[in-house]
């Protein structure tokens, strides 16, 4: 009885949590100045700017510094920043960006095309992670003057546009960084950059200060004196000081879910589960398809059965994560259900094929051992393992679980050392993106992190990937991406479990701190502080 | 105290056993760090949350992992005795700033905590012995063995919701108000506002286990027949226990600091955790789980370092405490 009730009660206590964050984060009232903020984090960022290394840590810090051509409302539709509008050629691969004059570097100098060209030229095409592939087809990028910036592709590039954030593609000055190594160069430290807030001090392992901007392009704004980013490792401490006010801003999930509902009980502290849509983060399995088994489509089939992902959903992320339909998320505007089969709970079917499957259960009414590999990056991770041993143990299969550090983790599975992983990917906001790199057969890559680690190679899918990657008619794009997602759910290399909602708990004095979709990265030019 | 012919060569021959102790610590850290599946790189390749091959070959090359493992060592042990640290490509600095960066706080912190627990050590341990078997004796028992069996962590949380989130008086972290721009005097008192917290969770665990043993050597030690020979002569209790007992009953209490002084370093982990304080353990921590080998060599280098001095200084209070040990 209490069993049943329990979920039950949870459910109702969260239905009141959302009710609550619907409303957040929207400016009532007239903007304020002065003030500072202090935002918490459970790392210290490894350097200041993103242009190399795309940590989370690191990119809350940055993107107050550092801008980029474009950002993103919350429909990722993009907005002008450093471009103050731009064009693209009905072929796409012409694309024309005006950029806004009189911005300067916080050291003064004036901010022109020459530093766009050099940024993509020297740091995104070369040195950025994911700006090797979205610059690719970039053949030359003209400066007619000292505002126009003009990129000239070998082939389209659709996904282009949705890259231009301050997260993912910053602008940097040419004058301090050009003819020296970028990555080792000391200004990633102390950076430079044209944004709303200027870099102050770095205490290491306690605090980053950052001062008002005082000649910011936006005038009037920033309207906060200063922001500090606290470094505070423990959860518990963190949960502490968002409770006591110290801190006023916590973001990608400062504290554990379960700790949510009690500090957002509190009168001061609220949530919002906006901000993220630019991540899409999801939360999957991961399938070595040379395992024995698991090769067998049907094995997968009926552990994608054996699964009640609503259950994982409402009481192990605590209704932060919703059941997800397909390798696309849903806030994507190329996600669709249509034609896209679906594997609902059911333990019955999963027992019946597996015996189709000739899979006798045997001793200990196991059918087959496997192990499923996972780093504790969140707490909430481990415990959905427990419950997935649990249930696969139901039908039959015996899971072993292994639970390792990340850096183990990221060697070990994208060495095909592994039967089943967990671990949450950001899909981004184009597909191409964030999702082929999963499924394409040319990404089976031993030993580079998050590729096709599955070893899963279907010539369709291949296709309709490589195809969408250069498709410029956004309606052709979408039916190419609908047959991706209907093979990949029908084939099942990856078993993608839910879309989560990522949490910000934020004190309620704070005002305009989630604008756009990718809301932690956010410029906080607009951001105030109520008395 | 006079310096002896003996403590020149005592020192001259510990410096010496003390160089190969050294080189065979930053081997073995060498070969076992790097032996930990999953490199710097990984990490790196994790966070960005994509990478292309090309992109993780470029890494591996620039911090020099696509060298044979040997060529690897070959080359650290010889910045090493160049006194040169290497580079921390995580943090994108020398690891010798690095660490000296964080070492004041940890100095700070450690220093506190274990002259506040040697304090409640001999405080509690000897007015134990001094009540052997009676209530008050139980009553440090018990103390004792809360504060023993409870975890440093745990502790410093209770700590920070009681004094910092009910009643507000201490700040919940960090080591100083960040912006405040004070100085001097003001400076020091906000400091050690911050630092009252940290080094009562982490002091407490260690009084207890000085508690233990003061009570257990002063109990030894007030059997003996000087103790008995001078309470015959009739002077005071307080100078028996004082001037008599205490300064022998010190020496395995010396013995035990001198050793958890360098588990100090790496037990504050938690407590700085916690706190958020900006200290060593913390730094050290992070490198392993970030395989920034550079940095947690040097790390571990420096604490080595620390407990070879740390030994010595002891060795030479022995001395000191008791004319009777020669040192050879």
């Amino acid at each position: 009885m209490t069993r049943l009730a329990l979920p039950a009660r949870l459910t109702a206590a969260l239905a009141t949590v959302c009710l609550l964050l619907a409303g957040a984060g929207v400016a009532a009232s007239q903007p304020r100045a002065g003030g500072t903020l202090t935002i918490v984090q459970g790392a210290e960022p490894a350097t200041l700017v993103s242009g190399v290394n795309t940590s989370t840590f690191i990119g809350t810090v940055s993107t107050k510094i550092h801008e980029g051509l474009l950002d993103y409302d919350f429909d990722l539709k993009p907005r002008a920043a450093l471009a103050e509008s731009w064009t693209v050629a009905p072929d796409g691969k012409t694309y024309t960006f005006k950029l806004r004059r009189g911005v300067t570097w916080h050291d003064g100098k004036p901010f022109t095309s020459a530093d766009v060209k050099f940024s993509l030229e020297e740091v995104w095409k070369k040195l950025h992670p994911r700006g090797r592939v979205t610059f690719a087809k970039v053949t030359a990028v003209d400066t007619p003057d000292a505002n126009t910036v003009v990129l000239r592709l070998s082939e389209a590039t659709p996904m282009l546009l949705a890259a231009l954030s301050s997260y993912e593609s910053q602008v940097f000055p040419k004058h301090v960084y050009e003819g020296k190594d970028f990555a080792t160069n000391p200004a990633t430290n102390t950076p430079i950059g044209t944004g709303p807030f200027v870099f102050k001090e770095w205490k290491k392992g306690d605090y980053i200060r950052l001062e008002k901007n005082p000649s910011y392009w936006d005038k009037g704004k920033p309207y906060l004196d200063a922001i500090v980013i606290r470094i505070i490792p423990d959860a518990a401490a963190r949960a502490a000081a968002l409770e006591k006010g110290e801190v006023q801003l916590g973001v990608f999930n400062p504290v554990p879910l379960a700790d949510v509902k009690r500090l957002t009980a509190l009168p001061t502290v609220k949530a919002e589960t906006r901000g993220y849509e630019y991540f899409a983060p999801m939360y999957m399995m991961e399938v070595n398809l040379r395992a024995e088994h698991l090769k067998d489509p049907r094995v997968r089939h009926a552990i994608m059965h054996a699964l009640d992902r609503k259950f994982i959903a409402d009481n192990i992320w605590f209704g932060f994560a919703r059941p997800a339909t397909g390798p696309i998320v849903s806030s994507s505007p190329f996600y669709t259900t249509q034609g896209v089969p679906q594997y609902p709970y059911d333990v019955a079917k999963a027992n019946a094929i597996l015996d189709e499957a000739g899979l006798k259960r045997g001793a200990g009414n196991v059918r087959f051992k496997t192990s499923l590999t996972f780093p504790p990056v969140q707490p909430e991770i481990p415990r959905t393992a427990e419950y997935i041993k649990q249930a696969l143990g139901r039908v039959g299969i015996e899971v072993e679980l292994k639970n390792i550090d990340i850096a183990t983790f990221i060697r070990q599975v994208y060495n095909w050392e592994f039967d089943l992983t967990q671990n949450y990917l950001y899909l981004l906001p184009d597909p191409t993106l964030g999702v082929q790199r999963l499924y394409i057969s040319g990404n089976i890559k031993k030993g580079t992190p998050f590729a096709n680690a599955a070893g899963y190679e279907n010539k369709d899918v291949d296709a309709a990937f490589g195809a969408a990657q250069t498709e410029h008619d956004q309606g052709k794009r979408k039916e190419l991406f609908a047959r991706a997602q209907r093979l990949i759910a029908e084939d099942l290399p990856t078993f993608n479990l839910l879309e989560l909602s990522f949490v910000t708990l934020y004190n309620s004095k704070l005002m305009n701190h989630t604008m756009g979709a990718d809301g932690p990265y956010g410029s906080f030019r607009d951001t105030y502080l109520l008395p | 105290m006079a310096a002896r012919p003996g403590v020149a060569r005592f020192l001259a021959r510990r410096l010496a056993q003390a160089v190969p102790t050294v080189l065979l610590i930053v081997v073995v850290n060498f070969l076992v760090l790097h032996l930990t599946p999953g490199d710097i790189v990984d990490v790196l390749a994790g966070e960005a949350g994509a990478a292309t091959p090309e992109y993780v070959a470029m890494l591996r090359e620039r911090f020099g992992l696509d060298r044979p493992l040997m060529s690897q060592l070959g080359s650290y042990v010889w910045g090493v005795a160049t006194l040169d640290l290497g580079h921390s490509f995580r943090h994108n600095t020398s690891v010798l700033r690095l660490m000296l960066d964080r070492l004041p706080a940890t100095l700070i912190l450690m220093g506190s905590s274990l002259s506040l627990a040697v304090a409640l050590g001999v405080v509690f341990g000897v007015t134990a012995a001094r009540h052997v078997n009676r209530p008050v004796d139980g009553a440090i028992g018990v103390m004792v063995l809360l504060s023993y069996a409870t975890p440093t962590f745990w502790i410093g949380l209770m700590l920070i919701v009681l004094f910092s989130v009910k009643l507000g008086w201490l700040p919940t972290g960090g080591m100083m108000t960040i912006g405040a721009g004070l100085a001097g005097p003001a400076k020091l008192i906000d400091i050690v506002h911050h630092l009252i917290l940290p080094a009562a969770s982490l002091a407490l665990f260690y009084a207890a286990i000085y508690t233990r043993l003061m009570r257990a050597s002063m109990l030894e030690v007030s059997g003996l027949d000087y103790v008995r020979t001078a309470r015959a002569k009739g002077i005071s209790e307080r100078r028996v226990i004082y001037g008599h007992a205490l300064r022998n009953a010190l020496l395995p209490l010396l013995t035990v600091v001198g050793v958890q002084l360098g588990s100090l370093l790496g037990g504050s982990v938690l407590v700085e955790s916690v706190f958020g304080w900006p200290g060593l353990g913390r730094l050290a921590f992070e490198a392993v789980q970030q395989r920034d080998y550079n940095l947690l060599l040097g790390i571990l280098l420096m604490s080595s370092l620390l407990v070879i001095a740390v030994n010595l200084l002891i060795d030479l209070l022995y001395a000191v405490l008791d004319p009777r040990i020669e040192l050879a």
